[in-house]
């Protein structure tokens, strides 16, 4: 067996009072894509984003690729590897796509303690070539991201994750507010990472959307994992009727 | 002509240039040509770079989608101070350098309240107007205290050579281009105004966004003091009351210029334009023997339409598609 990508053991998280998570110990290999369903205060949100560095459990680890690790930011989480697109978007709409790709990460042509002029050329040739490797033809890299459908910005927040080389893509909710024609074209998305040897996480309440995409479902209720089976061996109904 | 057209849509501080032109040659003819010529020009190229740098503060601060109001009292607490300390015996450079390390300071409490307190920085900043104009006051004793005669006028206020322009002026441009290119050339640039366009997605991006607007605050009240040293210098005189409803000329002047309230969008170019509009609405009123009260009159209709005029630009723009795209 290989080496688990993310390996989470007895993660507990309390928000004044309230037990957000309890124990929960979950398991991911290199290459799944995992649907993560769950109603609303099921502890989906708190799990991920202490995945993705936003908030830190009270008590339990997290393992990556075998080693014990500290997300205290989302800068942690991105330097191991672990990217996350959020259901509000992760683009900011009034700059340009190749500004977007590489906030917070842009390529230097000279710098002082990490302040100084960017390399725009290199900005905008990786960023037309990191936009077409997950097949989405847009004209400019200089257009602003504002123009964009809501289907065409999750997909060039999925080009930023592989641009930068990210192991672990966590999608939460990346499906909300979009038309049926959006929807299916990040579903294409989710489905082409495991292509480019990525693990996938995807957030969703749409058990139709993570059925789709995913090759394992995770289920969370009341802040613990009740139900966890390969999507081949499990069915809508399923777990629709254990949430 | 379709692709010029939307590059001119998006960019407001385009439209505020043309009418900019437009005003020089009504108000050139009205005045009988006195608007453009040597002794006018001079006269208002001296008071442009104290308006402009407090406008391009504001702009800044705006972009990271944050307001100063204080950069008024800034403009008259930087200079009294200095003058105060300039009369305990420090020298000239220590004592700039320590008037301007205050204006960083009230910027950074500012910042640091706002964000803190999670408070509207329209509230903090309204606050610190008081604040900061009152300490002023305070620290004059009520009498302007006398500069010294022999400050290095040289450096800030004389003209250079037989030129419209003073020393002010080059600062105003070295400045003005040193922040341009923070904004458009630099990795901090790109944060300022992804903490501005969205703040949500800036710091899940790992942006500390937080310390890119205390920064930016910073930079604010230290330009407003700056060009308060530069009014000073000017006037031969640290007057307590200096500074009074610039902080709305100069929002106005970011506005005009292009500058979103929201954040996000704004250009220093943008914020020279709106600058060079008040100034010349202000001069060329004068020169047409027009009523000076409809000075306020005409900036606050001119505020109105460029925002109205923006947004529908902006409108226009993106109804434009230049390629068809996937």
């Amino acid at each position: 067996m290989t080496t688990p990508i993310i390996e989470c053991r007895n993660l507990q998280k309390w928000y004044s009072g309230v037990h957000a998570l309890k124990n929960v110990d979950l398991t991911i290999h290199p290459g799944e894509t995992v649907g993560l369903v769950g109603d609303n205060g099921a502890g989906k949100s708190t799990l991920i984003k202490i995945l993705s560095g936003v908030h830190h459990q009270d008590s339990g680890e997290v393992l990556i690729e075998g080693r014990k690790v500290a997300l205290r930011s989302p800068k942690d989480a991105m330097r191991h590897g672990l990217e996350t697109i959020y259901q509000y978007n992760s683009m900011v709409p009034t700059m340009s796509i190749a500004r977007n790709l590489f906030i917070g990460r842009e390529p230097m042509k000279w710098s002082v303690f990490g302040v100084g002029i960017m390399d725009q050329q290199r900005m905008r040739a990786e960023s037309i070539k990191a936009i077409a490797d997950v097949d989405l033809h847009l004209r400019s890299p200089d257009a602003l991201v504002g123009e964009l459908s809501g289907g065409q910005r999750q997909g060039v927040a999925i080009a930023r994750a592989m641009h930068f080389k990210s192991k672990v893509l966590i999608l939460d909710e990346p499906t909300n507010h979009l038309s049926v024609k959006e929807t299916d074209k990040v579903i294409g998305f989710v489905r082409g990472l495991k292509a480019q040897g990525l693990t996938g996480i995807f957030i969703s309440h749409n058990m139709q959307h993570v059925f789709q995409s995913c090759d394992r479902i995770v289920a969370m209720a009341r802040g613990e994992i009740v139900f966890d089976k390969p999507t081949a061996e499990t069915s809508i109904d399923e777990v629709h009727a254990l949430l | 002509m379709k692709r010029f057209l939307k590059i001119y849509l998006d960019k407001p501080e385009l439209a505020g240039l043309a009418l900019l032109i437009v005003l020089v040659l009504v108000f050139q003819a009205k005045s009988n040509g006195i608007l453009l010529s040597f002794e006018n020009i001079r006269g208002v190229m001296g008071l442009l770079p104290e308006m402009a740098l407090v406008a391009i503060g504001v702009t800044l601060l705006m972009i990271c989608g944050e307001f100063d109001l204080s950069v008024g009292s800034v403009f008259a607490l930087m200079p009294m101070s200095m003058a105060v300390i300039l009369n305990s015996g420090v020298p000239f450079t220590a004592a700039v350098l320590l008037g301007l390390m205050i204006c960083g300071a009230v910027g950074f409490i500012n910042g640091y309240v706002t964000l803190q307190f999670s408070i509207p920085s329209f509230i903090t900043t309204l606050g610190m107007l008081f604040i900061a104009r009152s300490l002023t006051i305070v620290i004059s004793g009520g009498f302007p205290p006398l500069l010294p005669p022999d400050l290095p006028t040289w450096l800030f206020t004389d003209y250079i050579g037989g030129s419209p322009f003073r020393m002010s002026f080059l600062w105003f441009v070295v400045i003005a281009a040193l922040v341009a290119a923070l904004l458009s050339l630099t990795n901090f640039g790109n944060w300022i105004r992804a903490t501005g366009g969205f703040n949500e997605a800036a710091a899940s991006m790992g942006i500390p966004v937080k310390r890119v607007k205390i920064a930016c605050f910073m930079l604010c009240s230290v330009l407003a003091g700056f060009a308060g040293l530069l009014q000073v210098l000017r006037l031969g005189s640290p007057l307590p009351s200096i500074g009074e409803g610039l902080e709305l000329q100069a929002v106005a002047a970011a506005v005009i210029g292009g500058t979103a309230l929201a954040g996000g969008i704004g250009t220093v170019f943008g914020a020279i334009v709106g600058t060079l509009l008040i100034r010349t609405i202000d001069n060329g009123l004068v020169l047409s023997r027009v009523d000076a009260n409809w000075f306020k009159f005409a900036i606050g209709v001119l505020t109105m339409f460029a925002v109205i005029a923006n947004a529908w630009m902006g409108k226009m723009s993106r109804k434009i598609k230049v390629e068809a795209h996937k």
